[in-house]
């Protein structure tokens, strides 16, 4: 990779285009740092929203009242919430008021760090409209689907997880694709409460190297460059998901 | 007929000489003949500039301030300004005289006319727990840190020593998290340090290391203005020369910090 440390030098002594993170050892680690960490932390927020949405959307239909308020309280609150208010209302206000644990210094320390916070608010946040995403693909399988499979002997749960949910996920998929990839640009919140990803790297490196044009650009071409990542893997899996005949209006 | 004459003489001047004509004009004269002063100052940064109870500016600067206004006996008009405009309030004519904690750069000399000697200076501390006993900048080892993000002492806490910063929008969000012991110290100004330890809240804490990359700060006129620059050096070096800086110190309860001890003694044997 040295060729490109040189190129990117020679291009600053010719330009004045200063891309740091490709010449200076302390950058370009710092750099990498925060791609990996916006990677780790877009993973860790997808899985955890997916669950919550599959859960969430599942105890909607529960036969408990309670449940079904419950879950709807928690989507109205989320979804009714700016995500960065949320996440300082959770890192600094909950968090808080949690237990602590004794840190290496001998202090109390709340148990739970800006890592697990910005997991959590993120999850909950696109979780809350990833119920309501599934709730959509499931109004949408026919009544007649599910009374067949009642009438085979399938349990609530059994329906749900063999025959209703596999048919929902076909039809929500592209609006889960959205809110994925909404997800996906929402974890540059997490440099707010201190969470060491691209933002943040960036935004300290702009500070030193005094290159804010320079990385705005760069961070522009990177979120496109990792949200194709993520489009183009969700068109696989809707290609691969494909039922012959389902989901698509008779053409 | 001869007040006819002056009066298109003038007229003639002024057609000629246009924007450019009050642009050279002497800001002390208009000063004079406005019969105010127009300073920008901090509103924000205890003790330095900040608002009492009643709602006034009152600190270190507008002290300052109000000894420049009383020398030209004017009256005083004090603007708050931030750092991201003070400048600008200079450059569009909005402030005669610009005493609001600049840090003295060679970029920010272009820019407006900072005045010589410097009045005052800073450096970077860590604001810490005194159980943690912090001796020196290398205990801050594999230590989590509290900072601001985009501050350039980041990088060298991070590099020099070892530390690693945990780097907030804001001061409020920094000191927070450093009262929930999310990070073992909070590094930023010294001045901002120790304006907050003279209050109850951070009574366990304390300003353990010593302060490192002290930085002069700069007050300012517009470009161009000499005599006002020339007149404003001869202050500063006043305030230096009879110990003003060091009695505001002692006002505000801010201790004496190195450079203005250095000033004092430099322009009291000197003038």
């Amino acid at each position: 990779m040295d060729w490109l440390a040189d190129a990117a030098r020679s291009l600053n002594e010719a330009t004045g285009i200063t891309l740091t993170y490709l010449y200076d050892g302390y950058d370009g680690g710092r750099f990498l740092e925060g791609i990996v960490n916006t990677v780790l932390l877009s993973l860790a927020c997808l899985s955890a929203s997916l669950v919550i949405g599959v859960v969430g959307a599942f105890a909607r239909g529960a036969k408990s009242a309670a449940v079904r308020w419950l879950v709807g309280g928690y989507t109205e609150l989320f979804r009714n919430t700016p995500p960065l208010v949320q996440m300082y209302f959770l890192f600094f206000g909950v968090g808080a008021l949690l237990p602590t644990v004794q840190n290496r210094w001998g202090f109390e320390e709340p148990m739970l760090g800006a890592w697990a916070w910005a997991i959590i608010s993120l999850s909950f946040f696109a979780g809350a409209f990833n119920v309501e995403i599934f709730r959509s693909g499931i109004e949408a399988v026919p009544r007649a689907t599910v009374e067949a499979a009642e009438s085979l002997g399938y349990t609530r749960l059994q329906i749900y997880l063999h025959v209703v949910l596999p048919l929902a996920f076909r039809v929500c998929l592209p609006a889960l694709n959205n809110n994925l990839v909404n997800l996906v640009k929402t974890t540059t919140l997490a440099y707010a409460i201190a969470v060491p990803e691209l933002l943040y790297m960036s935004n300290q490196i702009w500070s030193d190297s005094l290159n804010v044009p320079e990385m705005m650009v760069t961070l522009l071409l990177l979120y496109v460059g990792l949200v194709g990542v993520l489009v183009w893997a969700m068109h696989r899996w809707e290609q691969a998901m494909r039922i012959p005949g389902f989901g698509r209006s008779a053409a | 007929m001869r007040v006819t004459v002056a009066t298109a003489a003038i007229a003639l001047a002024a057609a000629t000489l246009g924007p450019a004509g009050a642009a050279s004009a002497d800001v002390l004269a208009d000063v004079k003949e406005r019969g105010v002063l127009r300073v920008g100052v901090k509103a924000d940064y205890r003790p330095y500039g900040f608002l009492n109870a009643e709602g006034e500016i009152v600190g270190i600067e507008p002290d300052l301030a109000q000894d420049v206004a009383d020398d030209l006996g004017v009256e005083l008009e004090m603007i708050p300004v931030v750092s991201s405009n003070r400048m600008q309030f200079l450059e569009q004519g909005r402030i005669d005289l610009m005493i609001a904690t600049m840090t003295d750069t060679e970029e920010r000399r272009k820019v407006v006319r900072i005045v010589d000697p410097n009045y005052y200076s800073s450096g970077t501390n860590v604001l810490a727990r005194k159980q943690v006993g912090l001796k020196e900048w290398s205990d801050l080892e594999g230590a989590p840190v509290c900072g601001i993000q985009g501050a350039f002492y980041n990088r060298k806490t991070e590099e020099e020593f070892g530390a690693e910063i945990v780097a907030f929008t804001g001061t409020a969000e920094a000191l927070t998290a450093l009262e929930q012991n999310r990070c073992v110290a909070f590094v930023y100004d010294d001045a901002f340090i120790v304006s907050r330890l003279g209050e109850a809240a951070y009574a366990d804490f304390e300003m353990p290391l010593d302060t490192i990359d002290d930085a002069p700060w700069g007050l300012a006129v517009a470009l161009g203005e000499d005599a006002f620059a020339d007149y404003m050096s001869e202050a500063i070096k006043g305030w230096h020369g009879s110990g003003r800086i060091l009695a505001l110190e002692d006002e505000y309860g801010v201790p004496h910090t190195p450079f203005s001890v250095k000033m004092h003694e430099t322009y009291r044997t000197g003038g």
